[in-house]
């Protein structure tokens, strides 16, 4: 194997682990603070298919990441009425969001387009087209560095350089901000926080809508910069893959950027090795692509330290009793 | 459509069937979606055109679930609706199930296999391994980096075939050409995932790959617009798809399905039943595609050595194994 191929894979590890981790990051937030969202694979889906929708009719592709960013915040609000104010079971509402979603695209797509549920393909400006980065061509014919550089870190879409921003902005927000602070305790004891005079409500809320414009970029970045318009369903589960991530990183920003880059790698490499040849026995391919959901099993069984979620996620609060 | 036109189809159908109730067809969509430009798409089509042709309407449906094939089924035959047309190989075990319990209604499937056809039941599949291998030939023949891809959607039996048949006109065309095979995933909804479509065929065109044959229903979107992008050539599959990016998709490989919709409702109750039938490359059932957007990437040679083979086949001077036979591929390891 040599480094062409090692950055080839690595280059899909980063466009592959791109949506994984900003609905990663989506999911964190929301968890940290206590509302549990399995619906980030329905704001994704809803959010894919008004990007490339509102991107196709006005010709520009950041106004349809706007747009897409904007009903994906549309259903998290919905969300946050169902399991905030009036304190739904939270994983029922995230079901039935996802549900609403995946029905709701393809017939508003069948309406606006007939073109059977899907939007028609992007071409120009409607895309997010990669970006080189500066002195990536000068740099190229420098040994290792320059085709580091070149093919792995440049060439990439804006949304793919946002979403790894957002990593250390996560942690920031989180953990060296008063807001941070008082967001994950409304995860931990919301009474506590109550106590202090903080409104419980209002933190759960914006941790639900942070999560909503997260899930919007992976949903537009699916569509418009990794394909060039929305399909059926095209989020093909990688919403919930986002969740077994946020299992296995346990809730914590750098370990999930590095959760979705393992992720992101084993996607890769089943894509690029139909079945490894390991010499004694052949890894089917198969067995590469249930390995997320099995390594999540295993951290949750507790071989691999313990993912303690956040104490009251999935419960509601009331303030008197 | 007016309501004279429907209003004189229906008395023509009456008179035909001669005081026998008046039954619709119906037909069932795989998992894939009626609008995936592809297999089912080509169903659809079909299905339009016998409504336009004779005035009649259909009953139809778009499964979610693999959970909702018997459901339908059964729904439909409880309607009255004949014949029960059905697309994809999944659902012929359901229909196994529920055809004895409607002995009067008649049911059809495409691209499925039974061991035993049951009486009301007709079985129709194609020889998709002859027109895979035309299309394998054509790839060979365009292919300047002596490598070519095959995307296949779920890995089932029927895709394997597809691949086989490919690889077999691939090679007959030049030993040496180095033919990669990826599939897209292990459950239905690699037939909808044409992010992973794009992303494997990123890879193999990284691996050296300058055409590529995509048989992976709306998965194959993805191939095809990557293909486009990497400006590189693809193949479409089902239905013809040449028209998605003109002078960038080298051809596609028909399988009429619409033909073979068409038919079934066309025969309506005279529906011979009870037996399979198999439409290859001398029923016209499989081939390739050719119209405006790919004529400038087709060269005569290219043309006159397709249509030499085609003959050969279907004389039977060119055996091109099916992946059935023994459930292996002597040219490509999947």
């Amino acid at each position: 194997m040599d480094l062409m191929t090692i950055l080839q894979v690595l280059d899909s590890t980063v466009r592959l682990a791109t949506p994984l981790l900003l609905a990663c990051l989506a999911g964190l937030f929301s968890e940290r603070a206590g509302i549990i969202d399995i619906g980030l694979e329905g704001k994704m889906l809803a959010s894919a298919f008004f990007a490339a929708a509102i991107a196709y009719m006005s010709g520009n592709v950041w106004i349809g990441a706007l747009a897409g960013v904007g009903s994906s915040l549309l259903l998290s609000a919905i969300h946050g009425l169902a399991s905030i104010t009036y304190r739904g079971n939270q994983i029922i509402s995230g079901l039935a969001i996802t549900m609403l979603a995946q029905g709701m695209t393809v017939l508003i797509a069948q309406d606006w387009f007939s073109q059977g549920g899907r939007t028609p393909s992007l071409v120009g400006q409607a895309r997010f087209e990669p970006i080189t980065l500066p002195f990536a061509e000068a740099l190229a014919p420098v040994p290792v560095i320059g085709p580091i550089y070149h093919e792995l870190i440049s060439g990439h879409s804006a949304l793919v350089y946002v979403a790894f921003l957002m990593v250390p902005v996560t942690w920031w927000i989180l953990f060296r901000t008063r807001f941070g602070l008082r967001l994950r305790a409304v995860g931990e004891n919301p009474a506590a926080v109550d106590t202090a005079g903080v409104s419980v409500i209002w933190l759960r809320y914006a941790a639900v809508l942070i999560c909503g414009v997260l899930c919007g970029l992976a949903g537009a970045y699916l569509a418009t910069g990794l394909q060039a318009g929305f399909v059926k369903d095209m989020t093909a589960g990688r919403g919930y893959i986002a969740l077994a991530a946020l299992i296995f990183a346990k809730w914590r920003p750098w370990y999930a950027l590095y959760a979705c880059l393992l992720f992101g790698l084993l996607q890769a490499v089943a894509v690029r090795y139909q079945n490894i040849d390991l010499g004694a026995f052949v890894l089917p391919v198969q067995f590469m692509d249930a390995l997320p959901y099995i390594l999540t099993v295993v951290i949750l069984a507790g071989f691999v330290g313990k993912a303690t979620p956040p104490r009251a996620i999935g419960q509601h609060y009331v303030k008197e009793r | 459509m007016t309501f004279r036109h429907k209003f004189l189809g229906t008395a023509a159908t009456l008179a035909l069937t001669a005081g026998a109730a008046l039954a619709e067809p119906a037909l069932i969509y795989d998992l894939g979606g009626k609008f995936d430009k592809s297999f089912n798409e080509a169903a659809f089509n079909g299905a339009q055109r016998w409504a336009e042709e004779t005035g009649g309407s259909y009953r139809e449906i778009e499964l979610q679930s693999e959970a909702q094939r018997e459901q339908a089924l059964r729904r439909f035959a409880e309607a009255g609706s004949n014949p029960v047309v059905t697309t994809g190989f999944a659902i012929a075990s359901a229909i196994e199930e529920v055809a004895p319990d409607y002995p009067d209604t008649k049911f059809v499937n495409i691209d499925g296999f039974l061991p035993e056809i049951p009486e009301n039941v007709q079985m129709i599949s194609f020889q998709e391994h002859q027109g895979s291998y035309l299309v394998g030939m054509m790839a060979a023949m365009a292919s300047e980096s002596g490598t070519v891809g095959f995307i296949g959607g779920m890995d089932v039996p029927l895709i394997r075939h597809f691949g086989c048949g490919y690889a077999q006109g691939v090679k007959s065309v030049d030993e040496d050409i180095e033919i990669i095979a990826n599939m897209t995933g292990t459950t239905p909804a690699a037939w909808n995932d044409p992010v992973k479509g794009s992303e494997l065929a990123k890879a193999q065109v990284s691996q050296g790959a300058d055409v590529i044959y995509a048989a992976a229903g709306g998965t194959g979107v993805g191939v095809l617009q990557t293909a486009a992008d990497e400006d590189i050539l693809s193949i479409g599959v089902d239905s013809n798809q040449n028209h998605l990016h003109p002078g960038k998709v080298l051809t596609s490989m028909l399988k009429r399905v619409d033909v073979a919709v068409y038919n079934a409702m066309k025969a309506g109750e005279d529906l011979a039943t009870g037996t399979s039938q198999v439409l290859g490359l001398a029923e016209e059932g499989v081939g390739v595609a050719m119209d405006e957007n790919n004529e400038a990437l087709v060269s005569d040679e290219m043309m006159a050595a397709v249509q030499e083979a085609r003959q050969k086949i279907i004389d039977g001077e060119i055996d091109v194994v099916s992946y059935y036979a023994n459930d292996s591929c002597p040219v490509l390891n999947f």
